[in-house]
């Protein structure tokens, strides 16, 4: 028994020093890697390397890499809360996982209907991408949704996804959509139907990067009132910037902590409208209703005839 | 001349960073219209607060696109745009 045991708790500790391992490694990338600064400057994602490929040379940047080290922790995090999981609950653990799960399943069957709930591990997997990329920021590291390119990459997934549902009532349903309320407005509907991926990406990368914007301007603005306020005393005491201290974190509660909760549920509640707002279920189901119909009247007709021969 | 040539293109992206950022003024009564009105609603109906809130919450998420438009365009503008710009005046100059 306590082998057993004693196995279950060494697994249990490597499962999270793989979660962690990641994080640590990219803050010593970045460590090792940071050009020195000069004052406070702000600058986009730090390019590591550039891949060369046939079409065009691809550079491999900080919000990539941090983005894959979120991945895989997620992953061994994922199989943590999950390792030893049985029938009857015994560990906390359990509890707060069946927790996580039943809220994710409630929420997408309220949002979507039940025709979707199997989104659920979707919805779940984006949401707890976008809030722990975004609180990579916490660490000092770079949020990869404060880059355009990695937002853009999943809302062109959900934007898949929506024109998939759509395009499943019929092909001819969804060319007609476009054509209404008059054909005269096509152009319109066109333009309405590229702004929903647009739109969401702005919307969560402008969010959290306006947020590390400004938190980086306050602090320089507070470095600069302490030399005023404070700069008359002797030596090194009169350079330290007293007034940092303490007040950026005030910030960083709303701007890391509030906000990026706040984008990464509204990311994964409007994936959730969209989808489930252009699926026309009225539609879908009557095409398969016809379907069916056309099929009982096939094996009826199939029927009839043998019986005839006969 | 240069010296006009990067004032006028340092100078008017920061203008136009100030003139995108009036798209703030919309989100910004139309959100308040939208929390008063949930306030309204709580006030009268208390025991629904949580379907208010999240269908406000909703409700402001869409309302704010207009305004992160400007915000983006703000932020292209200032920390993108006049390198850019400058990059395609040397061009032009060394020509």
């Amino acid at each position: 028994m306590s082998t057993k045991s004693r196995r279950f708790m060494a697994v249990d500790i490597l499962l999270l020093v793989l979660a962690i391992l990641p994080l640590v490694a990219v803050m010593v990338l970045k460590i090792l890697t940071a050009p020195p600064a000069e004052g406070i400057s702000i600058t986009g994602a730090q390019v590591y390397f550039t891949l060369d490929t046939p079409i065009q040379p691809l550079p491999i940047t900080e919000a990539q890499v941090n983005s894959v080290a979120v991945i895989i922790t997620i992953f061994f995090l994922c199989l943590y809360l999950t390792h030893g999981i049985s029938a009857t609950p015994v560990t906390k653990r359990q509890l707060i996982t069946e927790w996580i799960v039943e809220k994710c399943r409630n929420m997408v069957k309220e949002n979507m209907g039940d025709y979707f709930s199997g989104f659920a591990p979707f919805i779940a997997a984006i949401m707890g991408l976008s809030a722990l990329s975004s609180l990579l920021s916490l660490l000092g590291l770079f949020p990869p949704t404060s880059d355009l390119n990695i937002v853009a990459g999943w809302s062109i997934l959900v934007f898949s996804l929506i024109t998939y549902y759509k395009f499943k009532a019929g092909p001819v349903h969804y060319l007609k959509s476009y054509a209404e309320p008059v054909p005269f407005l096509a152009p319109m509907n066109i333009i309405s139907e590229i702004a929903t991926p647009v739109s969401m990406a702005f919307r969560h990368y402008g969010n959290i990067l306006s947020g590390s914007i400004i938190s980086v301007l306050i602090a320089a603005a507070l470095g600069g009132l302490s030399q005023i306020v404070l700069g008359w005393l002797p030596g090194i005491l009169g350079e330290f910037p007293f007034l940092r201290i303490g007040i950026p974190a005030v910030l960083s509660l709303y701007f890391d902590i509030f906000s990026s909760l706040l984008q990464a549920f509204i990311f994964a509640t409007l994936t959730m409208m969209y989808i489930s707002g252009g699926f026309p279920q009225s539609e879908f189901e009557a095409r398969r209703a016809r379907r069916q119909a056309k099929k009982v009247a096939k094996i009826q007709a199939s029927k009839e005839k043998l019986k005839n021969r006969s | 001349m240069l010296e006009l040539a990067l004032g006028i293109i340092l100078g008017g992206c920061a203008v136009g960073a100030g003139l995108a950022m009036i798209a703030g003024v919309g989100p910004g009564i139309g959100e308040g219209n939208a929390v008063a009105k949930a306030c309204e609603a709580i006030g009268r109906q208390p025991e629904c607060k949580g379907d208010v809130t999240s269908t406000m919450i909703t409700g402001c998420i869409i309302a704010e696109t207009t305004g992160l438009y400007g915000l983006v365009i703000a932020i292209l503008l200032i920390f993108v745009a006049p390198r850019q710009f400058v990059n395609v005046l040397m061009e032009t100059l060394a020509k």
